[in-house]
């Protein structure tokens, strides 16, 4: 009980007086993780919408596999990745193992599939009856698609804004690829797995603290811009009835 | 203006239009009248090349529309189309308005110019930075058509247009159609289950049964003379007893149904079987014990009143003669000439109102 509140007090401090050690950890995490988020979106929302667009054979299967990896662990991707850029790995001779870059790839590959999965769903509750009308009032291909695009936006950026989460909780990737180097690759998480093996309680749950207000000011950020975006346009289905 | 031949549209195993053939000609109404179910909205979506169809070919204006994409576009530019139920953007009313315009890539300029003048043909000229969500089912409606013909379209489809409006609105919408057609010269292709709305807005009707275009012609055609029994139950006559010609002079004809002969004109020959289809509202009733007014019927009949049905201002009165005869008469009358279940009346059908068609089901069935 006293390590908690102990813990609690130094935490406080250590936020209070900006703790440069801790502020790094905090920038680099964002860093590493809003970068991951952005390749990933830019790789997950095109992928999905030709997926959602396009009929082929083995869709469903396609899409039941990317749902399945919403959940793969994320030391297995560690792992893959790992194999990928080690030295003697067929990527090695891009040294990115132990690097920061190196991360961004390893959470980019992990969140690419939640995000791709998410779009998907996104686009497929766009009702039907907008893309005929649509079509029926000479949209091309390409104008049909942004225009469905742009009325899943609300849920598309809550695709990238689960993406993101699960891209700065993470440690598996971190620890792996990052290899958790002082001033160079430490994020949040893997700073807490080691300060909590070290007995620096204090310090964990404040790099603790400082995770969840990441993620808080993220989520906030990203509904101030939602909610500013709702008075422009939206497509409801349907009309009068009744 | 649109040609369409042998359309077929199959979803699956089930057939939805079957080897349809048809003309539509430039500047006319055209309807399509059908119970729900019938295949309407999938022949204007094939028409507004919305959906391709399984086999067949639809020509717009001579060209073959089976060609690529691109051309499909081209000539889907040249129609509009408005929604059973429209989906309106979340946005003014103005920029729902503009989207036709926009992906045509209209300079912003002459955009606006025209979206106000397309509001203005829809009696919504005010209505221009109102939010779309917030409007009743005919306003939408009105925005819906407006979308549609602020392309200036050649041709003009409507899906049901009034099926989900009240009374008052869907007037106002079948005015606006009425009004588009006569003022701009467009073609006007429409699907309504609602007879009295077909009748009253076309030049032209088509009654599709099933999947097929089972009767094409003028509003009196459908209704005054229908091919056939189902057709005919579908435009509101549910008396179509049949019987035996047995005599016939220049085409006026005795037919016998039962034990009461009917006089009407046919060129069906003596021997031939013959259903007459009678339209409920040529049929005049009188109370049974009252003399028989002199009256140029020809055809008089007694029976009893099994059903009295309220139909609005009207009420369909059932009539059994040894076969069923039913009447339409205005409520005031029914009630001024005390009729009721049992009552006993005489009922009276002129020779020119009865419309003569062989009979082959009642053959098939005796």
């Amino acid at each position: 009980m006293d390590d908690i509140a102990q813990g609690v007090i130094q935490a406080v401090d250590l936020i209070v007086t900006l703790n440069p050690d801790i502020m790094q950890i905090a920038a680099l995490s964002l860093f590493i993780s809003l970068s991951a988020t952005c390749v990933a979106a830019l790789i997950a929302i095109p992928i999905g919408s030709l997926i959602h667009f396009q009929d082929f054979y083995g869709k469903r299967a396609l899409i039941i596999l990317i749902q399945t990896l919403y959940s793969v662990p994320t030391v297995v991707v560690g792992l893959v990745i790992y194999l990928l850029i080690s030295r003697s790995g067929p990527l090695g001779f891009l040294g990115l193992l132990f690097t920061p870059e190196g991360m961004i790839l390893g959470q980019t590959v992990l969140i690419i599939p939640i995000i791709t999965g998410l779009v998907i769903s996104a686009l497929s509750g766009v009702d039907k009856s907008i893309s005929d009308t649509l079509v029926a009032l000479g949209a091309t291909g390409s104008q049909k698609i942004l225009q469905i695009l742009k009325e899943a936006r609300y849920a598309i950026l809550s695709a990238v804004v689960l993406g993101f989460g699960r891209a700065i909780a993470e440690v598996g990737v971190a620890m792996m690829i990052g290899g958790n180097i002082r001033g160079f690759t430490r994020v949040l998480t893997t700073a807490i797995t080691l300060e909590t093996g070290m007995g620096e309680f204090g310090r964990s749950i404040a790099l603790g603290i400082i995770l969840l207000a990441l993620a808080l000011i993220v989520v906030v950020i990203l509904n101030i811009i939602t909610s500013g975006l709702s008075h422009d346009t939206q497509v409801i289905a349907g009309g009068p009835s009744g | 203006m649109i040609r369409i031949e042998r359309l077929t549209k199959k979803f699956g195993e089930k057939e939805t239009v079957k080897e349809t053939d048809l003309e539509i000609r430039k500047g006319e109404i055209f309807t399509f009248i059908g119970p729900s179910g019938s295949g309407k909205t999938t022949l204007i979506r094939l028409i507004d090349l919305l959906d391709w169809p399984t086999s067949g070919t639809i020509f717009f204006d001579g060209i073959d529309t089976s060609g690529t994409e691109q051309v499909r576009l081209a000539v889907r530019r040249r129609m509009g189309m408005v929604f059973q139920k429209p989906a309106v953007l979340n946005t003014t009313v103005a920029k729902n308005v503009a989207f036709g315009l926009k992906f045509r890539g209209v300079p912003e300029e002459e955009m606006q110019r025209k979206v106000r003048g397309a509001l203005e043909l829809v009696g919504l000229p005010h209505f221009t930075d109102r939010k779309a969500v917030t409007l009743s089912g005919g306003e939408m409606q009105r925005v819906a058509l407006a979308r549609a013909m602020v392309t200036e379209p050649e041709v003009l489809l409507l899906d049901e247009p009034t099926a989900n409006l009240d009374p008052v609105s869907a007037d106002l919408i079948e005015n606006l159609i009425h009004g588009i057609n006569k003022r701009f010269g467009t073609t006007i292709i429409m699907s309504t289950h609602d007879m009295i709305q077909g009748q009253r807005l076309a030049d032209r009707i088509g009654v599709i049964m099933d999947g097929r275009l089972v009767q094409t012609g003028s509003a009196g055609e459908i209704f005054y003379q229908p091919k056939g029994k189902a057709i005919a139950r579908f435009v509101g006559i549910d008396a179509i007893p049949g019987g035996v010609v047995t005599e016939n002079r220049q085409g006026h004809a005795l037919i016998r149904v039962k034990d009461i002969c009917f006089e009407a004109l046919t060129d069906l020959q003596v021997g031939q079987r013959a259903a007459l289809y009678i339209r409920p509202e040529e049929v005049t009733l009188t109370p049974a014990d009252v003399s028989p007014a002199k009256s140029s019927m020809r055809n008089q009949l007694f029976g009893r009143i099994k059903k009295i049905q309220p139909s609005g201002p009207f009420v369909r009165i059932t009539v059994d003669c040894g076969f069923s005869l039913t009447a339409l008469i205005t409520r005031r009358s029914c009630t001024e000439l005390g009729f009721a279940a049992g009552s006993n009346v005489l009922g009276g059908v002129k020779a020119t109102a009865i419309h003569v068609l062989p009979d082959d089901e009642g053959q098939a069935h005796q």
